[in-house]
């Protein structure tokens, strides 16, 4: 399965990363690479076979709804970009 | 050619847990921004999520009271995308197995019939921050507090077909969500939203395109931006246009949907099931405890309302469709002893000045205490209506009881008929030319006339004179005076 | 004092030969002295451990000291630490002092271990050479023309150079294993679960699992007393008791039923390798145990299968990095998109922006069934191969790597390559099983490591069967020449 261009600038950009122009190609070539090294799943037939999507069969543990967190928030912001009035700042959202 | 509209609904309702649905923070309302987002709603590296107890309860709640099928296994998935408001980048949400499934509800429509309304699902899901805009000139501010509270997203089938049909499914579920305690339906501050989708399409064609309209918060915006959309699409196709399947915002100020320019781009969740997350699994004997618990709904409520205190339907249905509303009307009916009374001062006096001020009636200065207490001062004659009326206000501007107010104000309904005959032969003298008239009309115009006199009375005495004896009294003596 | 075993560390200490401050200060010394050559460090955390040290000596003072009090050991730069660097090997969190410890790194704390600083890794754990770290690769102490092995490849070339006497990894698809065995370490995966994750920079939350790097399988069991348990904050950590890992580890070995996969000794097998191999077999048949060839039909489907699943985990992990509440931000971002985009771009190395770009690739839509589930069905396969087989022997044996230790810059050209290093160690990650890596000879002056993988939370036995292997063999004693 080859990709081009137009398929990594479109995942580069669902995924919200900046690919220089110049590494494209290469990109598109590795990636390619890594969709035929998958591929090889394809010929195996899973038609009854259910999806794993945690090694064993655990139940999700419920936690009791009691605060257990308290406000720490300078200690939290200590480590933002940009904060102002307990608030985190990012470029203006247009919505 | 006519038009058919079709309209879904896709409610959020915030559930009433004290925690987040995966953390240990307050989801209390209007605290400082940012001190209850916690690391894990801030997605710290590292962090992960531990699922609400309470969440699931409410959840379930919800789906055994509209009779749907609750699910034994359900899953969290990720639904992916970028917004500074959402922390991880990834809003917790479920698509492929909701805890909650097929379900439906009835709506009374105006002609008195009902209608049978498809609830396709109902799944749990974390809510974003808040983005503020005002606050800063070239930058947005996020508020992470409301990050991850829990949501109950109710979605219904397309089974709605006018504007008043949805706000009707929209006030039901609102009704119910308030009863089952999941839910505040504080509307106001977002904890019961709105997305309404709406097409339209010639009767009996296929359905063609339609628009998502997000976030709406009371059900007068609902109502309008439903009536809104339907013309705007209509207009549209008429001209030989197209609708393009779009999320549009509705602006209260303009009475208008607009299309939402950075959300418009084709959007590719990439659902996925969390693997932070394990299927959440439960038996029959939670759902049925939970079922088996199940506090009074609505619509049984309406009708024991109608029965026990032979309240009219429509009262019923209006007191009975939010709890806390319910609740302050049993308290007054039994207190004071006169359901209807109880009825006719909640739906009148109350609900106008807790619509003037904006308050929920949970925060309404008159408590169902208070209210009781004037209305058996009515009862028992000792103010009239009237001045319970400044009875009333005097209580919501500064509190007390309707007895102190009653003493303090020397509102005291005056009943000694001695002291009435003084005041009725005082305006009887003093208003001559009107006795000349009353006197010289005919007698079946006569009963219209004396409402002069009363007010003449009820003016001097300052209101406290008893209603019935002045009318009594002043008709005697009046129609001496013609014979 | 150094070159020694935690165990014989902790001998030293209860019998007063040395204190921890002094234990500490040397470990300190030859950090400064010698880590120039082989970069295994991101960051030195010399005041915190001194302080630790001395709390240390004080609390064995009063007579409070436990197994573990007072021994030095570092942190993969994963494992968040409160008021320290935590990188993750990426310039995205170069400068994130992180805000709160991982349950892990707590442990050990309340165990009172001195930790020396925090380890170089692959970025983010994406790799098997430890050549994606922002901070430089990491160089091997065999040959520092080697790589160490990734993604733990600081850890494992801190603990060979005698910089540390033992450290924690993490290991999504052999990242504990393979440095450990290119570094003739003990190197323990611990069931998945069996770890909490709480704290862990995620990789790939369903294969993602900490676990112990030391010496000697007596070491990994003390420091597994540690780590191991359940934590109410990651929902995956198994609910089960934790056994003293040290107590049966002399137990014999008679009757041991040892499974040699043969797909583990394919044409991709170093021969050197396999008749080394092949030699500790015997010395397991030596001390009791019977040997049986058994088949994992679907081994080499673990790579497509990983290379799906860790990815997509991992695009979604990966999105909380936006340069909005921690971690690097772009210089000037002139909107919103710009920000994300260049915080992204600029803040990850080539080969996490190439596993996000794979991932979201194989989540979008169109593609999920074909990917995803495809590749989490494959997994199912995987472990059903596995039950099969430990249904039948106790452990499976078989090799760590295809190769030894290879040279820096060998396999970055194309990532398959690199990939396909992980061929006997990806397929344990799927199935979630215990797998260990213990030195069991040299090749060419580079060790090699024998894979000993067990049943479902068996990492008792593993420890016991790797413990009897290093009482019968000195592999595990030899170190890098000149030291």
């Amino acid at each position: 399965m080859a990709l081009n261009r137009t398929d990594v600038e479109k995942i580069a950009h669902l995924a919200r990363l900046q690919i220089d122009d110049n590494d494209v190609p290469e990109y598109a070539q590795n990636l390619s690479n890594i969709l035929d090294l998958i591929g090889q799943m394809q010929n195996i037939d899973t038609s009854d076979i259910e999806p794993l999507a945690h090694p064993f069969d655990a139940v999700q543990r419920l936690r009791a709804d009691k605060i257990t967190e308290l406000n720490q928030r300078e200690h939290l912001q200590s480590v933002a970009p940009a904060v102002a009035n307990g608030l985190f700042l990012v470029p203006k959202v247009i919505e | 050619m006519e038009w058919e509209t079709v309209i879904g609904l896709e409610i959020h309702a915030q559930l009433a847990t004290t925690t987040k649905i995966f953390s240990g923070a307050s989801t209390a309302f209007g605290a400082e921004p940012n001190t209850q987002a916690c690391a894990v709603d801030l997605a710290l590296p590292g962090t992960l999520p531990v699922f609400n107890e309470n969440a699931l309860r409410m959840a379930v709640m919800f789906g055994t009271a509209i009779d749907a099928e609750i699910s034994k296994v359900s899953v969290f998935d990720r639904k992916n995308y970028f917004y500074p408001d959402l922390p991880k980048g990834y809003q917790t949400s479920q698509l492929f197995y909701p805890i909650v499934g097929k379900g439906f509800i009835d709506i009374e429509l105006e002609d008195g019939t009902t209608k049978r309304i498809g609830v396709t699902r109902a799944h749990l899901e974390e809510d974003a921050g808040k983005s503020l805009h005002e606050e800063f000139a070239n930058m947005t501010g996020i508020d992470l507090n409301r990050a991850g509270t829990p949501l109950l997203e109710i979605v219904s089938e397309p089974d709605m077909s006018s504007a008043e049909e949805a706000v009707a499914y929209a006030r039901k579920i609102h009704a119910l969500v308030t009863s089952l305690g999941i839910c505040d339906g504080n509307m106001a501050e977002g904890s019961f939203r709105c997305d309404c989708n709406v097409s339209v399409r010639y009767k009996g064609e296929a359905l063609g395109n339609r628009t998502e309209t997000k976030n709406i918060n009371s059900f007068r915006f609902i109502e309008k931006a439903i009536k809104g959309e339907v013309e705007r699409q209509i207009d549209i196709l008429e001209d030989g246009g197209r609708i393009p399947q779009e999320t549009r915002l509705y602006d209260a100020d303009k009475d208008e949907t607009r299309s939402m320019r950075s959300k418009e781009e084709a959007n590719d969740y990439r659902y996925f099931p969390c693997p932070d997350l394990l299927p959440i699994v439960i038996d029959d004997d939670y759902i049925d405890a939970i079922r088996n618990a199940l506090p009074e709904l609505p619509d049984i409520r309406r009708i024991r309302f109608v029965d026990t205190y032979q309240l009219s339907d429509y009262d019923a249905g209006v007191l009975s469709a939010y709890k806390p509303l319910s609740d302050y009307f049993e308290t007054v009916a039994t207190l004071s002893g006169d359901a209807k009374l109880a009825a006719n001062w909640i739906m009148g006096e109350l609900s106008k000045h807790l619509n003037q001020h904006d308050t929920d009636i949970k925060n309404s200065p008159v408590s169902a205490d208070q209210l009781g207490g004037l209305i058996q001062r009515i009862k028992d004659n000792t103010v009239s209506g009237n001045i319970a009326k400044k009875v009333f206000e005097a209580m919501w501007n500064e509190g007390g009881s309707a007895d102190d107010i009653i003493e303090a104000k020397g509102l005291k309904q005056v009943t000694d008929s001695g002291a009435i005959e003084k005041i009725v032969d005082e305006v009887i003298s003093s208003n001559q030319k009107q006795v000349d008239q009353y006197v010289a009309a005919e007698p079946d115009k006569r009963g219209k006339m004396i409402g002069f006199f009363m007010g003449q009375v009820m003016k001097v005495s300052g209101g406290k004179a008893n209603p019935g004896q002045v009318q009594g009294m002043m008709k005697q003596k009046l129609d001496a005076l013609c014979s | 004092m150094l070159n020694k075993t935690l165990a014989e560390l902790a001998k030293g200490l209860e019998q007063g030969e040395f204190s921890s401050v002094e234990l500490t200060q040397a470990y300190l010394e030859r950090i400064k002295n010698e880590d120039s050559k082989y970069n295994s460090f991101i960051t030195v955390t010399e005041e915190l451990a001194l302080q630790q040290a001395t709390a240390a000596d004080t609390s064995r003072a009063a007579g409070n000291a436990t197994a573990m009090t007072g021994l030095p050991i570092a942190h993969k730069d994963i494992f968040c630490t409160e008021g320290v660097r935590t990188s993750a090997g990426s310039k995205m969190l170069d400068n994130f002092i992180s805000p709160y410890d991982a349950t892990v790194v707590r442990k050990f704390n309340a165990a009172g271990t001195v930790t020396l600083g925090k380890t170089n890794m692959d970025e983010f754990a994406m790799g098997s050479s430890n050549e994606s770290s922002f901070y430089g690769p990491t160089r091997n102490p065999w040959d520092t023309d080697r790589v160490p092995g990734g993604s733990s490849g600081g850890s494992a070339a801190a603990i060979a150079a005698g910089l540390t006497p033992a450290a924690t990894g993490t290991d999504t698809g052999g990242s504990i294993r393979q440095p450990a065995a290119f570094c003739n370490l003990t190197g323990l995966k611990p069931t998945y679960g069996r770890v909490s994750r709480y704290g862990m920079i995620a990789y790939a939350s369903s294969l993602d699992q900490g676990g112990p790097m030391a010496h000697t399988a007596e070491d990994a069991a003390m420091m597994m007393n540690v780590m191991a348990g359940t934590d109410p904050l990651d929902s995956t950590s198994a609910e089960r008791n934790v056994p003293d890992y040290t107590a049966n580890l002399d137990a014999p070995l008679t009757g041991l039923k040892i499974g040699l996969p043969k797909e583990f000794f394919s044409a991709r097998l170093d021969p050197a390798m396999a008749t080394l191999i092949q030699t500790a077999v015997k010395e397991y048949e030596a001390l009791g145990a019977t040997i049986k060839e058994v088949s994992l039909p679907n081994t080499a489907l673990s790579v497509p299968a990983y290379y799906i699943i860790a990815p997509a985990e991992a695009s979604s992990n990966l999105s909380r990095f936006d340069g909005v509440r921690y971690g690097y931000r772009c210089e000037d971002p002139k909107d919103l998109e710009d920000m994300y985009k260049r915080t992204r771009g600029e803040g990850f190395g080539s080969e996490v922006k190439r596993r996000i770009m794979v991932g979201t690739y194989a989540l979008s839509e169109g593609f999920y069934d074909a990917y995803y589930k495809k590749a989490q069905q494959i997994r199912r396969l995987i472990q059903q191969d596995f039950i099969r087989v430990l249904s039948e022997v106790d452990v499976i044996m078989g090799p760590t790597t295809p190769t030894p230790a290879f040279k820096l810059g060998e396999k970055t050209s194309d990532p398959v390559d690199m990939y396909m290093e992980d061929i006997f160690t990806l397929s344990l990650n799927l199935a979630g099983l215990p797998g260990m890596s213990i030195p069991c000879g040299m090749t060419n002056g580079l060790p090699v490591g024998l894979q000993i993988i067990g049943n479902y939370f068996a990492e008792e036995k593993l420890l016991n069967v790797a413990h009897k292997f290093q009482q019968a063999t000195d592999w595990h004693t030899l170190k890098p020449a000149g030291l």
